[in-house]
C-alpha cells in the first residue's frame, strides 16, 4: 500500500542533470525525515547512477518518490535508460569491474549504501531501482 | 564554473563552493596542477567542507589531482571531508580517498608547512627564495 505523496522525475540527458538528480534524493530525503548520513548514501548513490547513464547509454530518466506506507518511511529512486544494457550484471556488480577504464565502485558501491537494490538490464532498457527506509 | 586559486606565498589555497559538474571538475584539476607547475608551488591545500555529496567520480578526481600535484614535486593536503561523506566513501569501497587529509584549513595548512619544512630544499616565501 503505498501511498505516495510525493514523485519528481528528472531527466538526465546531460552531465548537469547529475547534480540535479542528487539534489533533488538530497532534497525529499530531508523532507520526509531521514537523517544527514542517509540523505548523503542515497544522493551518493543517484549521482553513481546517473552518471552511469550519462557514461553508458547518454540519456534516461531518475524517478524519486516517497513509497511509505503506515508502517515504513521509505524513498525509492528509480533509474531507467534506454542504452545498449548490462550484459553481465554479476560482473557488472563485482568491486573493481569497468568497462569504461573507471574505478568499479560505482554499481557495487551503491548497492552497499541502499537498503534495497534492483536491477533489471536488457538491449534497450536497464532499470535500477534503489530504496532506504526506515521505520515509522 | 571556475574554481578560484588563492596563493599564499608558494602555497595554493582552493576551496570547493559548489557542487560540481564532471567537466567542471576536470577544470578544476587541469587549472590546480597548471598552476602547481606554473608557479613551482610548494604546496597545495584542497579545501571541500562544503562538498556534502563526494561520489566515486569526484573521489577520485580529487585523489588524481593531489597525486599530480606530488608527482609535480609539491606537497598535497585534502582538508574538511565531511563526516558523513567519510562514512558514504568507505561504505562504496576503501580507497576512493587515500590521499592525506587533515579537519580544517588550518590543520591541512600546518601539515604543508611542517612537511615544506621537513623538505628543507626550499623556502616557504618567495623573496626569501631569490
Amino acid at each position: 500500500m503505498s501511498d505516495a505523496f510525493s514523485s519528481t522525475q528528472i531527466p538526465v540527458l546531460s552531465p548537469a542533470d547529475i547534480v540535479t538528480a542528487r539534489r533533488a534524493t538530497r532534497d525529499l530525503c530531508e523532507r520526509l525525515g531521514f537523517g544527514k548520513a542517509d540523505q548523503t548514501r542515497l544522493a551518493t548513490a543517484v549521482s553513481e547512477l546517473a552518471r552511469n547513464v550519462i557514461q553508458y547509454a547518454c540519456e534516461g530518466v531518475c524517478i524519486v518518490e516517497d513509497a511509505s506506507d503506515n508502517r515504513t518511511r521509505r524513498i525509492r529512486v528509480q533509474v531507467e535508460d534506454r542504452g545498449p544494457g548490462i550484459t553481465d550484471i554479476a560482473l557488472a556488480m563485482t568491486d573493481g569491474y569497468s568497462t569504461s577504464g573507471g574505478l568499479g565502485a560505482g554499481l557495487p558501491g551503491t548497492r552497499r549504501l541502499v537498503d534495497d537494490f534492483q536491477i533489471e538490464s536488457a538491449p534497450g532498457r536497464t532499470r535500477i531501482s534503489i530504496t532506504l527506509h526506515k521505520p515509522l | 564554473m571556475r574554481i578560484p586559486i588563492l596563493n599564499l606565498g608558494r602555497i595554493l589555497l582552493v576551496s570547493i563552493q559548489v557542487d560540481l559538474t564532471d567537466s567542471d571538475a576536470m577544470e578544476f584539476q587541469s587549472d590546480l596542477v597548471n598552476r602547481v607547475a606554473e608557479i613551482e608551488a610548494l604546496g597545495v591545500a584542497i579545501d571541500i567542507t562544503a562538498l556534502d555529496v563526494v561520489d566515486s567520480y569526484m573521489a577520485r578526481v580529487i585523489n588524481d589531482t593531489a597525486y599530480m600535484v606530488r608527482l609535480l614535486g609539491a606537497e598535497a593536503v585534502i582538508c574538511g571531508v565531511q563526516p558523513f561523506v567519510a562514512m558514504t566513501l568507505i561504505e562504496m569501497g576503501r580507497d576512493l580517498l587515500g590521499a592525506n587529509c587533515a579537519f580544517n584549513l588550518e590543520q591541512g595548512m600546518e601539515i604543508l608547512q611542517e612537511r615544506i619544512a621537513k623538505r628543507g630544499d626550499a623556502y616557504l616565501d618567495e623573496d626569501e627564495n631569490e
